[in-house]
């Protein structure tokens, strides 16, 4: 877990794809950061560990959704996915049913991640 | 310590804004610097040019320009979140043929970059979030 300490920037997802634009805001705030050369992780918390399951679609809401947004992640060098252990398994979710590989983390690994990172943003 | 307070939430209807003022004004009365506010997601309401809240209410868009003036706070508007919720200066409203603007000076629509910037920059970015 030593090398998620070695990034510059957390940015913690708390939101869902549908409902509200804070993780589609989050995510573009990852990107421009990645593109200006910070390395940057991603923990993916509460109703925001949906932001990964596979295959969503949006149309039908009349949004672009972030499905896009997740694939392009590893273009912009963004590979440490971290996500909430429990979050997860409370919305009966498997890391094999995600879009991509991530680092499942609970306990304490989790409580002193941001103390880790000079700079966290919440969305 | 150099201070940066990215505010999420719109005025009025949460909290995140009054919290994110006094926050603003008691770091700044504790002799610390707040190098700016930058307004995302809902928070870019903060910038609204035309904000007309009953008198007896507090004035957020007056009172960010009042910690603009009394202290340099520079106040910066994520562009993308503007546009799309109908925040537009002078320069953007011609571009958009729009017959009128919504943000003004001391707001500055600017990218989010910037934000980027002020997390490297200042000591503290601190989030407020609705």
């Amino acid at each position: 877990m030593t090398a998620h300490g070695s990034s510059d920037l957390l940015v913690i997802l708390r939101h869902g794809p549908q409902g509200s634009s804070l993780l589609r805001d989050g995510l573009d705030a990852a990107l421009v950061a990645a593109a200006f050369g910070q390395r940057v992780s991603l923990l993916f918390m509460g109703e925001g560990v949906m932001a990964l399951v596979d295959d969503q679609q949006s149309d039908p809401l009349g949004q672009k959704g972030t499905l896009a947004t997740i694939d392009m992640l590893s273009m912009y060098d963004i590979e440490t996915i971290l996500v909430e252990q429990a979050a997860l398994e409370h919305v009966g979710l498997a890391p094999s049913d995600l879009m991509l590989p991530v680092s499942l983390l609970s306990g304490s690994i989790l409580s002193s991640l941001p103390a880790s990172h000079r700079v966290v943003l919440t969305f | 310590m150099r201070y940066a307070i990215l505010l999420l939430g719109a005025p009025y209807s949460h909290q995140a804004s009054h919290s994110a003022l006094r926050f603003a004004q008691a770091l700044l009365a504790r002799g610390h610097a707040l190098e700016a506010v930058f307004f995302y997601h809902d928070g870019v309401h903060n910038a609204a040019r035309l904000a007309a809240p009953p008198q007896d209410e507090r004035h957020l868009v007056d009172d960010w320009v009042a910690l603009h003036n009394e202290h340099g706070t520079s106040l910066e508007v994520c562009i993308a979140a503007a546009l799309r919720r109908g925040l537009l200066d002078e320069r953007e409203a011609a571009r958009h043929g729009k017959a009128g603007h919504s943000v003004e000076a001391p707001f500055e629509l600017t990218g989010l970059g910037q934000l980027i910037d002020l997390g490297q920059r200042c000591d503290r970015l601190i989030t407020f979030a609705p």
